[in-house]
């Protein structure tokens, strides 16, 4: 294990937990609108929403490449406002993963919007408290089996990130590296031993990962009953 | 004093009705509004507390204009000091039964809050999560929770019918007698007869959204008051009295058949089996008009 890179761990966890840390500051008052309101234009958006999940990450980094690169919509102005660009940069592979994982917390959430009673909204409007209170002190803590799905799903998902990652931030050393891309490197290399590491520690790292979302499952059914 | 007079199109399992209703009750009154399922009494209910907007209307309480269509007012639930009780209580499964009370007060009094449940027999519960506690436990601290925030109107729907005649006959007591002490103007939505004798100071009787009829509550069951000449009579044999927590049930023979009644407690008392009574009916309303 001597002079083993663990680099791309660390870019993969920092990844992780930024895609997931916005998605859910985002997804919180998307998953709120599309749950709570009635416009037929909210098909189209739910469609959106789940559109990752089936079209190619290839198409997808296409398209985003397109709009991320110093001459794009985004691009250019991101490239005004911080001076460097988002493709092959850190900050390109969140935007990346952000849109790639928006269906794995934004479902969790809706779905979670949508099982909490609609008599404890209303009774917490009726008692008094505004909108965001209500939504902070009742349909939050009503939903927190749905919130920590989003979260665990998003993390777990976006650790396992390949296609999108190397469409948009290309296999750059301590900057877009992360550890499915250093895995597809290292088999290139023929450096067999290297893939089998960081594959074998990925994978556990995945199912603990998944694990612990049963586990609060449990734990959280058992705390209501 | 409330007035309101407020109108609604409403979906009615026989096609669309209008919910119209003009009233005006007294500071302190205990108004319960009867009729059936679907004849438009929860969503009244509704649009008093500001959870469903009606297509025009008026609704002043004590001088505060909460509905006018005419100027677009139509305030938030969170703006019109209400306490609201859901016929399936609504308690905030994440909070204590004391967190529950406290979340609509104005201003938190833990003081006021143990007396409360004290009161209502509690406080050993005061920690307790609402999904350990009974049904009749749960309607307590709902009304509790409605209570404890001072509120200018308490609106109650349906608060009893999913208890059992049991429990939820002293609860109907303890409901009367905090009503009366706090004096809070209180509207129930109701199909139990139990609740209109008991608790109503007045009833409204509303069917496919219309008033039929408003006054005291022994008017509607007995009519006693009415002025109408007799429409028919009969002669029966008092066979049997039950007692039923706050009215009698008796059954008659009459010539050919047994017929079984509901009459309210001082009648009953003064009743006793073997007595040979006189029937009259002295009204009918027609609820549904036969076209054909």
């Amino acid at each position: 294990m001597k002079g083993m890179d663990f680099l791309p761990f660390w870019l993969t966890l920092k990844l992780a937990f930024w895609t997931t840390l916005i998605l859910l500051i985002i997804g919180i008052p998307i998953g709120y609108y599309l749950a709570y309101t009635k416009y037929k234009i909210n098909l189209l958006f739910e469609a959106m929403v789940n559109l990752p999940l089936v079209i190619p990450p290839t198409v997808l980094g296409f398209y985003l490449l397109l709009i991320l690169n110093p001459k794009g919509i985004i691009g250019s102005l991101w490239h005004k406002l911080f001076g460097k660009s988002l493709v092959f940069h850190f900050e390109g592979i969140v935007v990346a993963s952000v849109i790639y994982c928006f269906p794995v917390m934004i479902n969790p959430l809706v779905s979670g919007f949508r099982s909490v009673p609609k008599n404890l909204i209303e009774v917490s409007l009726t008692l008094g408290k505004s909108k965001l209170e209500t939504l902070i002190r009742v349909i939050l803590p009503n939903m927190k089996f749905s919130v920590l799905t989003g979260i665990v799903l998003t993390f777990a998902h976006t650790l396992g990130e390949f296609g999108i990652v190397l469409m948009i931030g290309g296999n750059i050393e301590g900057e877009t590296k992360v550890v499915s891309i250093a895995i597809y490197d290292a088999v290139e290399k023929l450096d067999y031993s290297t893939a089998h590491i960081y594959s074998a520690i990925l994978l556990v790292l995945s199912l603990l990962t998944i694990l612990s979302v049963y586990i609060l499952n449990r734990r959280l059914s058992s705390d209501q009953a | 004093m409330i007035r309101l007079n407020l109108r609604k199109k409403l979906r009615g399992a026989r096609g669309d009705f209008d919910l119209k209703v003009s009233l005006e009750i007294e500071k302190g009154e205990f108004l319960v509004i009867f009729g059936p399922s679907g004849s438009g009494k929860t969503t009244l209910l509704r649009i008093l507390a500001g959870l469903e907007t009606p297509d025009e209307g008026y609704l002043e309480i004590e001088g505060k204009v909460w509905i006018d269509t005419n100027r677009k007012i139509n305030l938030p639930p969170q703006k019109r000091e209400i306490g609201f009780v859901f016929q399936d209580y609504a308690l905030f499964p994440n909070m204590t039964v004391f967190e529950n009370i406290a979340y609509g007060m104005k201003k938190k009094d833990s003081k006021k809050i143990r007396e409360l449940l004290r009161i209502a027999g509690l406080e050993k519960l005061s920690e307790t999560k609402p999904a350990t506690l009974s049904g009749g436990q749960k309607q307590r601290v709902a009304l509790l929770r409605a209570l404890a925030r001072e509120p200018r109107l308490l609106l109650l729907d349906e608060p009893f019918s999913a208890l059992d005649p049991q429990t939820a006959a002293p609860l109907r007591e303890e409901v009367k007698k905090l009503q009366k002490q706090e004096g809070i103007t209180t509207i129930m939505v109701s199909h139990h007869e139990e609740d209109v004798l008991k608790l109503a100071d007045r009833i409204v009787h509303l069917n496919e959204g219309k008033v039929l009829f408003q006054g005291k509550p022994e008017e509607i069951f007995y009519m006693k008051r009415t002025q109408s000449p007799v429409k028919s009579s009969l002669h029966g044999l008092l066979l049997k009295k039950n007692f039923n927590h706050d009215y009698y049930e008796i059954t008659l023979a009459l010539k050919t058949e047994i017929l079984t009644l509901k009459i309210n407690q001082p009648l009953g008392e003064k009743l006793k089996v073997g007595d040979k009574l006189y029937l009259c009916i002295k009204d009918f309303e027609i609820l549904e008009k036969n076209e054909s």
